[in-house]
This record gives structure tokens, sequence and C-alpha cells, in this order.
């Protein structure tokens, strides 16, 4: 799938530059991308590095534990097939759990860590299992509950209340969501 | 979130969990990770960036623009909801100029502030997680997870109206 979206994209972008005569700006793209993608790339590391620190110590100290209990009867349903006290299904806990809480970059190697133990319960198949899509579309929905960001750039350009987009946000995202898992286990459902 | 991280390494400190130690083996974790995934990402940002500076994006945009404003959607957000799910920098600087031409507390900031909280970046998402194990078959994940982007971006301006009645 990726395969065709990515050239999808290098293809529309070389023969829409052609027909504007944006060559040259293409070209600089070109050059500039790599540039770009390291950059970004060594502010994630810095980040990463240090949450998956933190965790480690959430984790030897079994912290995680104890969040992912407190979250795992509301989870269980859409990953019957999983083993409540394996890996897997902790890390998809503690995943959601960060995300709710606002903190997308301490969710990451959870989910990272959560895709690979599902990738040894799918026996190392390069065709996705039904959980990893559900884990994964639920990462896309972006459910959280104190949308941080969002209101420090509100408040940065002179909002008069930051936060008043808080509740339309959970409303959107629990519409998205709901959407997202619908469809989702609708086909997982259909291709068992 | 450095009273997240303080929690977590007071817990660690109760359960005499040598904390420093934990943290140095979590990040050398961390080193291992960003070098699987650092790939995939630089891929990507690649043919965004294409896209971007071809032309094809303002295309895009304006090809949807009837079709938005039919929906009640306001046209200064249709280059973020199209960037939104394949670049989060991107649709954060499209975000932020909203702000600015419009105001935030505009019908075109609010909506645009709802759309980016509760929506992903959804292509950036999916390839850092199946690249990271290498699944190529993703089956429907794209197709749910679009719908999810186009829900969101749909609630963003019926909650927007609900709430501020504009």
């Amino acid at each position: 799938m990726l395969n065709y979206i990515w050239s999808g994209l290098i293809i529309v972008s070389v023969v829409f530059a052609a027909l504007l005569n944006n060559t040259s700006e293409l070209s600089d793209a070109l050059v500039n991308s790599g540039a770009s993608s390291i950059q970004l790339l060594m502010t994630m590391a810095g980040i990463i590095c240090l949450w998956s620190g933190i965790m480690k110590i959430a984790e030897e100290s079994r912290l995680t534990q104890v969040i992912s209990k407190a979250f795992a009867p509301l989870l269980k349903p859409l990953f019957s097939k999983l083993d409540k006290n394996s890996a897997a299904f902790r890390c998809i806990t503690m995943n959601i759990t960060a995300n709710l809480l606002g903190l997308g970059n301490a969710a990451t190697p959870f989910g990272l860590k959560a895709m690979s133990e599902l990738h040894k319960l799918n026996n190392n198949s390069n065709t996705a299992s039904n959980e990893m899509v559900i884990f994964v579309v639920m990462n896309t929905a972006s459910l959280q509950i104190l949308p941080t960001t969002i209101a420090a750039f509100r408040q940065s350009y002179k909002s008069n209340a930051p936060f008043e987009i808080m509740v339309p946000i959970w409303i959107s995202s629990a519409c998205a969501l709901a959407v997202a898992l619908i469809i989702a286990c609708t086909f997982c459902k259909k291709q068992n | 979130m450095p009273c997240f991280a303080c929690i977590i390494v007071i817990y660690g400190l109760i359960k005499k969990v040598p904390v420093f130690d934990t943290f140095l083996k979590g990040a050398k974790e961390g080193i291992r990770l960003i070098y699987s995934i650092a790939p995939t990402i630089m891929g990507l940002i690649f043919a965004v960036d294409l896209l971007r500076s071809s032309g094809a994006m303002n295309q895009i945009c304006t090809f949807v623009e009837p079709i938005a404003q039919a929906m009640g959607f306001p046209k200064e957000i249709v280059p973020m909801v199209l960037l939104r799910p394949i670049s989060g920098s991107g649709s954060t600087a499209l975000l932020t100029s909203i702000y600015q031409d419009c105001g935030p507390d505009s019908f075109a900031g609010r909506v645009a502030s709802v759309i980016a909280g509760s929506s992903e970046t959804t292509f950036y998402a999916i390839a850092m997680y199946f690249g990271s194990i290498r699944v190529k078959k993703i089956r429907h994940t794209l197709v749910a997870a679009l719908a999810a982007d186009f829900t969101a971006a749909v609630m963003s301006v019926i909650t927007v109206r609900m709430f501020f009645g504009m």
C-alpha cells in the first residue's frame, strides 16, 4: 500500500511541476527535504530517548501495570484475542493511556513496542493482523483529554478563551474514533 | 508533562528501582528505535515536500474548494484539512497562519483548532507503526483512518456551530 502511495505522490508532484513550470522549486525541495527530515529526526530523537528512559522506570517499577489495569476493562472488548496479561496488551493500554493524557511523545515508544509484540503473535507475517489494524486506527483518531498544544497556540495568538474549544474537540474526536472503530471492526469480521 | 515524569521517578524510588541506570537502559532503546524508523520518515517527508513545492497541493486545494464551501466549510481551512493527515508540522504551520489571518476566535480559527485537536497525522502514524515491523499489507487501516479524519473535519464545523452559534 505505502509503495503505491509513496510513488504516487512523487509522480503527481513531478507531473504538476512540469505543467505549472515549478521545476526549480521542485529541485530546491529535492535538495532541502533531506536536511529538514534529519532536523525533525534529531528533535524527535531527543524527546523519544528521554521518554523511553522515563518509561523504562515506569515499567520496572510496575507502574505501567497499575495504570493499564484501570483501563484494561474498557479496551479488552476491542482486543478479545489478546491475553490481558500479555506484553502486547499492556503496551496497548499504556500507549492509549499516554495519548489520553496528551503525552503523544511518551505514547510512541509504547505504540512501537505494542506493534512488535503483535507482530510476534502474528508469526512475523507481512500482513497486518486485526489487532494491529484496530490499534493503529485508534492511534490515528487522537482522543485527548486536555488539548494543551492547541490551547498554547491559541493563547499565543491572543485568543480570549484558549480552552473554549475543548468540549467540541472531545465530541469531534469521539465521533471520529467511533466511525474508525466501526469500519475497522466490520472489515475485520468480514475477512475472518 | 514534567509532573508526569516526576511522578514516575518518585514511584520508582519508592519501589526501590535503580532509577538512573534504568533510565539509561530505556534511553538506549530509544536510540535504537530512532535508528529503525529514520528511513521511513525521511522517505515520507521527501514525498510530501515534493507535493507541496510542485504546486500540486495548491491545485488540489482549488479543485476541492467549491465542494468545501457547499458543505459549509470556511475556505481558509481547506489546505489545512488536506495537509492534516499527511504532515504534522505542515498543518501546524497552516493552523498558525489561519490564526494570524482570521484570529483564533473567528469561525475559521475555531474550526481549524477543533480539526487540529481531533485528528492525527494519519499517514505518518501508519507509516511509522507498520514501517517499524516491516508489514506491507495493512488491509483496511487506511480506509478506517481516513474515514476518521473526514468525520473529525465534518464534526468540527457542526460542533463549532453548535457551541458558538456561528
